[in-house]
């Protein structure tokens, strides 16, 4: 009987919080979505229908022009761009996430001299914007001739410290030392240890590093804006940014620039969808424990 | 063990290794050594920055006639979205390019912190002035004795657009002096368009005005700056302009935005006091209104006179550092003075030439259709032989438009002037230079 109250009461109480939640997770979807709409109805328009029509609805749907146009501008510069970016980002967070977990599994499971200082000092890193770090870096990369490579957008970019504070945290947590102690006994050095038991115990942790390390080098406007004056290295941002400044003079680049924009942010969305079920499971797997 | 500090005490070494020899390489290279402009022995490599849209074609042209000077072109975003600040951080790293776009509001910062290398030694660079419109000349000597800094590339002299069939239906003729066109405001006003758009964010646009009065925004008498933004031209044309802000007779929307070219391409405005360049801007924002419109001379102060505005432009300068500055020269004043290279730079960035040859490229000699058939060129080409040889720019213009379009943008949302605008970025413009240690008065 009293289970019967307590369920119908607490179905009630529950129907009007989670209505109340579900309306401020709409709002703040709608919120985010309704910009991402408006770009993809304003890539459909041809330029003469742009601001003639329902800035949210259609006109006549002409995307795939629009595409076609953007693609033989400039010689099909910005499928570079998105290649660049794909690499930079791609690549970089690839292996920024190989360097964090490897300190972060150092620093969490063998103890040495320093080890919480050297700690302390990769998370004060955190605290330290990207934008800050460009211009020293840029005297740097100067100093030694590597401006305008490759190099020197993709190399700084390999390094996370808030990956490092993660994967310390999660080795710890998600790595049993007994573990680590059987495959010493078993004879498998401290490298194999690594690379075959103690990655596929971190995986969840290693995709979220990937995750954020990907949208952070991909959203670094500031570095290579100094860095870079070759348009055939620029990121897909900065030659978007680029082609902005560039509407006074041709007009009609502010047609690609909107294009430009929607394909732009499909690799983030692919990458998003595609490992969110790491994501999930990483964020949540450490509370468990 | 051993084994492991072996490891361990040799990555120390080497990081150590790396950063001692960061160190030592320290004070960089000696920045310009801008002795005499002699030209260099054999093959020579230049490289050139500039964000005008396609400028590739027109270097190609040199490349293929000059296989001893090549020129490397290379881009970004413009000036003062990012690429002066790359300039000044380059020439402190000394990996500077040889040469640069400047356009001449930025010229005189680059003037005052040694940017640029002065030409005037260069073979032929001071001869060369007869080829420009005197007043470019002007603006790239700043008015020294035995001095170029830079090569003037494009003008943006100013005229009047406006809607050719809207004044006639209305009946009324096309305004030659400002207080005709205020009067035309009001009239438009009550038919329920506006006769232009006030742009509260091209403060350069706005500098133009006063040019066109006569008026100065900075001087420098060769010891200190002397800051005048509010100098008695200043303050009648920001009057002239409040005046019909708060009349509500100009229209308010922010420029370069997709209502401001709906509010062209609907007819809501009439009008547009703008540069050479802006034909493209009209004609690509405002389809619909294809054929009605013409260009007339800028309204003027005084009846009869004719003195023009201008809005924008660029030069060619060669930066401090630069191994070949006599190479670099040659290229700069070849690529704005060559009818071959202005004629390819103005069909891929819609450019007009500072030179005084330039008005009469073929490429200007056609009638547009959008503007029903006129040769709207020859306006221009008259205004550029218009303009006021002795505005002055500061040396710090990026800083001044902020601060002066802060300002604008809340008189035109009704908190504040637009002169108490011009006098709040004078006193800040003021406290930055003596912050920079710059002579300025005040």
């Amino acid at each position: 009987m009293s289970s019967t109250v307590s369920t119908r009461g607490a179905a009630r109480e529950s129907l009007l919080s989670r209505s109340a939640a579900m309306l401020v997770m709409l709002i703040c979807a709608f919120y985010f979505l309704v910009p991402i709409w408006w770009l993809f109805v304003a890539s459909t328009k041809d330029r003469s229908q742009f601001t003639t029509t329902n800035p949210l609805w259609f006109g006549d749907f002409n995307l795939f022009e629009n595409i076609a146009n953007l693609a033989t501008y400039r010689d099909g510069i910005f499928f570079r761009w998105m290649l660049n970016s794909i690499l930079y980002a791609g690549a970089g967070a690839l292996l920024a996430t190989l360097f964090s977990t490897m300190a972060g599994y150092a620093i969490a499971k063998y103890a040495f001299r320093g080890r919480e200082a050297a700690f302390n000092i990769i998370l004060g890193g955190v605290l330290v914007p990207a934008t800050a770090l460009a211009l020293p870096l840029f005297l740097l990369f100067s100093q030694i001739g590597a401006t305008n490579t490759f190099w020197s957008v993709f190399l700084p970019s390999l390094v996370s410290p808030f990956g490092v504070y993660l994967a310390r945290i999660y080795a710890s947590s998600s790595v049993p030392d007994e573990i680590i102690e059987a495959a010493r006994i078993d004879g498998a050095g401290e490298v194999r240890t690594f690379f075959t038991v103690a990655t596929r115990l971190m995986a969840p942790a290693m995709v979220t590093i990937f995750l954020f390390q990907f949208v952070s080098i991909w959203n670094n406007f500031f570095l290579p804006l100094i860095m870079l004056r070759d348009e055939e290295l620029f990121p897909v941002t900065m030659g978007l940014y680029v082609w902005n400044t560039q509407v006074s003079q041709i007009p009609e680049i502010r047609a690609y620039v909107i294009v430009g924009a929607l394909l732009s942010i499909i690799p983030l969305i692919i990458a998003f969808l595609g490992l969110q079920r790491f994501w999930r499971n990483g964020l949540g797997a450490g509370g468990l424990k | 063990m051993s084994h492991r500090t072996a490891l361990a005490g040799g990555a120390l070494l080497l990081a150590s290794a790396l950063a001692l020899t960061a160190c030592s390489t320290g004070g960089g290279t000696d920045g310009g050594d801008a002795a005499a402009c002699t030209p260099s022995e054999g093959k020579v490599n230049l490289t050139f920055t500039s964000w005008l849209p396609g400028i590739e074609d027109a270097v190609a042209i040199w490349n293929d006639e000059n296989p001893d000077i090549q020129v490397e072109v290379q881009t970004g975003p413009n000036g003062n979205g990012g690429t002066y600040k790359n300039f000044f951080n380059q020439i402190e790293a000394g990996n500077a390019p040889d040469l640069g776009q400047i356009e001449y509001d930025a010229l005189p910062n680059f003037r005052v912190q040694d940017g640029v290398v002065n030409l005037a030694d260069c073979a032929g660079i001071t001869d060369a002035k007869s080829k420009f419109i005197d007043w470019t000349w002007n603006q790239v000597t700043f008015g020294e004795d035995n001095a170029v800094y830079a090569i003037p590339q494009d003008i943006g002299p100013e005229a009047l657009y406006y809607r050719a069939d809207l004044f006639e239906a209305a009946g009324l003729d096309v305004p030659t002096t400002w207080d005709e066109y205020a009067a035309d405001a009001a009239i438009i006003r009550e038919k329920g368009g506006y006769i232009t758009n006030f742009s509260q964010s091209d403060i350069n646009a706005f500098a133009g005005l006063v040019w066109q009065a006569g008026g100065q925004w900075f001087a420098n008498d060769g010891e200190s700056w002397d800051v005048t933004l509010d100098s008695a031209e200043s303050t009648k044309v920001a009057d002239y302009w409040q005046g019909l802000l708060d009349d509500d007779l100009v229209g308010t929307v922010a420029p370069w935005t997709d209502e401001w070219n709906a509010a062209y391409n609907s007819g809501e405005m009439w009008t547009w006091v703008s540069a050479v360049w802006g034909a493209n801007t009209i004609s690509s924002g405002a389809p619909d209104t294809t054929g009605k419109w013409a260009v007339a001379p800028m309204p003027q102060w005084t009846e009869g006179e004719s003195a023009a505005g201008n809005w924008g432009g660029s030069t060619t300068a060669v930066l401090t550092g630069s191994k070949h500055p006599y190479e670099a020269a040659q290229f700069a004043l070849w690529l704005n003075s060559d009818p071959d290279a202005l004629t390819a730079m103005n069909k891929s960035a819609n450019i007009y030439p500072a030179t005084v040859d330039g008005a009469d490229l073929p490429v200007f000699a056609d009638g547009l259709d959008f503007y029903g058939g006129q040769k709207i060129y020859d306006v221009f080409a008259d205004a550029a032989k218009n303009v006021n040889p002795d505005f002055t720019w500061g040396p710090t213009m990026t800083q001044t438009y902020t601060d002066v379009a802060d300002g604008f943008s809340g008189a035109v949302s009704g908190s504040g002037t637009l002169l108490d605008a011009l006098k709040s970025g004078q006193d800040k413009t003021i406290a930055a230079l003596k912050a920079a240690a710059i002579p300025v008065k005040g």
